[in-house]
């Protein structure tokens, strides 16, 4: 058995862990056999951290809903599974969820699904508490890592009592926050062998139709346990003239802005527990709901006739952090609003892409025809494209969607836009997540669009984690590597229409985004350069400005490397009498990774590789 | 006892998320209750990165409350500024004076504040300004950076100075053991730079 930083973590110590740590940790304990999950902010690490454990086969499968479907055909021999995804995944799964929530499971099934409440990372705010309602499955919500590793181990265990799948909800701050957790020791668990049944794992309507009384039935036994849930929590107060209904972290805000106040503390967020929480209203005066982000529970307390308050009084979005509920209290008690500090009026400070990043030139390669074009972009780091200084991105959606956006702007533009060409740009992993779907629906529609995809070998944006298109597992063994040329004319895009190019070599670049968005077909260029942040990426010697040659034009400046700096700003009059500020330039030398990407925007020719530099002084 | 709450504030790519993990331990060291939260994912693209640390007898909430700061570390002078209102009243900073310009900046767009430690003076009293990135390649390497900022702090903290140390070095014996001593020695020389300016603040009032 290999030695690990987590698995020498020894039982009933209690070791500082964040939420996805402590979910891994229960996972392994409750003797899952497999795990698979597709990386994405906040849910990322738990699979990182599984990769760590012996005795369990982890594995990052190449979109959500094949996550899903490899855990419940392990699920099916009777094998514990699990998988995990952020809120957007579990749309991309749904298909299978709906329909293998109607038959159940047979070895323990939990999805890990993690909320990004306050979007620090995501394209929206969606509720994955809806998934309960809306396909009968229980939903457990944890508040920190303890409780995300309680509710782990409890999650298997509901499983298999009910035959069902379970959701575990997690949110960012409970996923990203570290505190003590209390573990203890793997507890190795029976595959229960396949169970042939094909009245109930294939899915005919003749065979479903016997399935909903069923899931009826399971419905009702789960309301029935979740009024005597282990993971109901009562909290005492002193004034009971206000009672809080919360959960997940938000109950933990709730407690520290509301100390007085009695606290039912809802662990298991669906069913919900009616005649607990119809007793608990009883006994306070009002009855406010805390429940991050849609009026789930408290819509259905209004239809059990239970009076509420709650977003109402809540903001509907975003996190409910102390500061918030504490403004809510105050409302409530009719007192004034706590202060709240102005803020201070420091520039803004956006994620931007790296020094070297192989995304440079082809955005700055985008912003300078975006006269031209129509841009359709997708998730990934490259999504900071709309952002400064490039501004070449019109559009982005979700996983894949650059592709199948381009295809409808292609068909459907008019007016000016009617001789713009279309582009969409698409990383690695976006493109066999969700991308290839996309690009055959090109090829089979006789679209006319150019697509760049934009290969840096690692899912960048989550921080660097393998994919079928790096050669490597999440272990860092080798795995079989895709060919993304072979790949791309198997689609059916002609060879004549397939390049693959140094996204460093700017000028190269430029002239072929130029003629292929010329060419009336489907075009694929495809960039070949490493991540900057991964081991496969190599600098080369960084490059310098020779200063006394520098002219002020800022022509570097707009591939926007941030190790690219201003140093001096002047403005003058140019000949023609108009008046030209000048930026003159240095580059970090700790920073510049020698890419050359800003070489041939510079006008007076003075970005020199700085060992060259040092050669001219010496002359001089 | 209550609970403490430090605010570390910088750049993405920084290692600001790392030097409050080395806190966070020093804390559990000493026995504490301890829940640490960063906002990730974006975290790597050069973007505003804080991290909330609170400690003590029983932590609820992760994150920590406005106005109640005790102790701002802030690894970017700039990014000191743009949250040194989450401060109480009474609260300290220990600040790098280390300037990093986004490219916002240096394409035009805004303006990096000039007299960004003047300014902070300005707002609240107890700023310690440590020029971490000199002290830093004296003993060799920018990295040694976080290092020399953890010992400014170590005076700072309701947690022995020594405590702190220990996880430091304990951190690169486990995983760099060749760094271990200069990041002792970095510690230590944030830690007297640290006594020097408030020996110098103390003089100057």
């Amino acid at each position: 058995m290999p030695v690990t930083v987590l698995n020498r973590v020894l039982a009933g110590t209690r070791p500082l862990m964040s939420g996805n740590e402590a979910v891994a940790r229960a996972v392994w304990e409750s003797g899952a056999a497999l795990a698979s999950a597709y990386p994405g902010t906040p849910s990322t690490e738990i699979l990182e951290s599984l990769a760590l454990y012996p005795d369990i086969v982890a594995q990052w499968g190449v979109n959500e809903k094949v996550a899903l479907e490899t855990a419940i055909g392990a699920s099916l021999t009777g094998a514990r599974a699990f998988c995990a995804m952020k809120h957007v995944g579990l749309n991309v799964a749904a298909d299978a969820l709906m329909s293998q929530a109607l038959a159940g499971i047979h070895g323990g099934l939990v999805i890990a699904v993690a909320d990004d409440v306050g979007l620090s990372s995501s394209q929206n705010e969606q509720d994955s508490r809806y998934w309960g309602r809306f396909a009968h499955l229980p939903v457990l919500e944890p508040a920190d890592a303890q409780e995300a590793y309680a509710f782990t181990l409890a999650a298997f265990a509901l499983s298999e009592r009910f035959h069902t799948l379970v959701i575990l909800r997690l949110t960012t701050r409970v996923c990203h926050v570290k505190a003590l957790v209390a573990t203890g020791e793997r507890q190795p668990h029976a595959s229960l062998g396949f169970a042939r049944d094909p009245k109930r794992w294939v899915m005919l309507p003749a065979h479903v139709r016997g399935m909903i009384p069923v899931q009826i039935a399971r419905d009702a036994a789960l309301a029935a346990h979740a009024e005597e849930s282990p993971l109901l929590c009562e909290l005492e107060g002193d004034d009971p003239s206000i009672g809080i209904i919360a959960s997940g972290p938000a109950a933990l805000s709730a407690r520290e802005a509301f100390p007085e106040a009695p606290l039912l503390k809802l662990g298991l967020g669906y069913p919900l527990p009616i005649e607990r929480i119809r007793a608990f209203a009883a006994g306070v005066g009002r009855l406010l709901v805390v429940e991050e982000t849609e009026p789930l529970v408290e819509t259905e307390l209004r239809a059990q006739g239970i009076a509420v308050t709650g977003k109402d009084l809540l903001p509907r979005y975003g996190e409910l952090s102390v500061a918030v509920l504490r403004g809510a209290r105050a409302r409530l008690r009719g007192e004034a609003a706590p202060a709240v500090a102005a803020p201070i009026d420091v520039f803004p400070r956006p994620p931007t892409m790296c020094p070297g990043c192989p995304h440079l030139a082809p955005f700055y390669c985008l912003s300078r025809l975006r006269g031209s074009l129509l841009i359709s972009g997708d998730i990934g780091c490259y999504t900071l494209g709309a952002g400064q200084p490039w501004q070449a991105m019109d559009a982005c959606t979700c996983m894949g969607a650059s592709l199948t956006l381009a295809n409808g702007m292609a068909v459907a533009k008019t007016g000016d836009d009617a001789e713009k060409a279309v582009v969409a740009v698409i990383g690695d992993s976006t493109f066999l997540h969700m991308g290839m779907q996309g690009l055959l629906n090109l090829v089979y529609n006789r679209a006319n669009v150019t697509v760049l995809l934009l290969d840096n070998r690692t899912v960048g944006m989550t921080g660097g984690q393998e994919h079928p298109g790096t050669g490597f597992d999440i272990h860092g063994d080798p795995a079989p590597r895709v060919d993304f040329v072979a790949l791309v004319q198997a689609l059916g895009v002609k060879a004549e229409r397939v390049h693959s190019v140094d996204p460093y070599d700017l000028p190269g670049l430029f002239k072929l985004i130029r003629s292929e968005t010329a060419v009336n077909d489907v075009s694929v260029i495809l960039t070949n350069r490493p991540c900057v942040l991964t081991d496969r990426h190599h600098s080369r010697p960084a490059l310098g400005v020779v200063e006394a040659e520098c002219t002020g034009c800022g022509g570097c400046l707009q591939v926007g490397c941030p190790a690219i700096q201003v140093v001096r700003r002047d403005r003058v009059m140019t000949p023609s009498g108009r008046e030209k500020e000048r930026a003159f330039v240095t580059i970090d030398s700790a920073f510049c990774t020698g890419c050359n990407a800003c070489v041939g925007l510079c006008a007076p020719k003075c970005i020199q590789p700085l060992a060259a530099m040092s050669e001219r002084c010496e002359g001089v | 006892m209550s609970v403490t709450n430090i605010l570390l504030c910088g750049i993405g790519g920084q290692g600001v998320l790392t030097a409050a993990e080395l806190l966070a331990q020093a804390a559990v060291a000493e026995g504490h209750d301890v829940k640490k939260t960063e906002v990730a994912g974006m975290a790597q693209r050069g973007g505003v990165v804080t991290s909330h640390l609170r400690f003590g007898p029983r932590v609820l909430a992760p994150a920590i409350p406005p106005g109640e700061t005790d102790l701002l570390i802030g690894f970017e002078v700039a990014e000191a500024l743009r949250w040194c209102g989450e401060l109480r009243a009474g609260g300290r900073a220990v600040v790098s004076t280390l300037r990093v310009k986004p490219p916002v900046v240096h394409q035009g767009l805004f303006a990096y504040p000039e007299d960004p430690v003047g300014q902070l003076r300005g707002r609240i009293k107890g700023v310690l300004a440590i020029d971490a990135r000199t002290l830093a390649e004296d003993l060799g390497s920018m990295k040694l950076m976080n290092t020399v900022m953890l010992g400014a702090v170590a005076d700072d903290l309701p947690i022995a100075a020594e405590t702190l140390r220990a996880q430091v070095v304990a951190r690169f014996q486990a995983r760099k053991p060749a760094l271990a001593e200069v990041n002792g020695r970095a510690f230590d020389a944030g830690r007297a730079a640290a006594h020097r300016a408030r020996a110098e603040d103390a003089a100057a009032e």
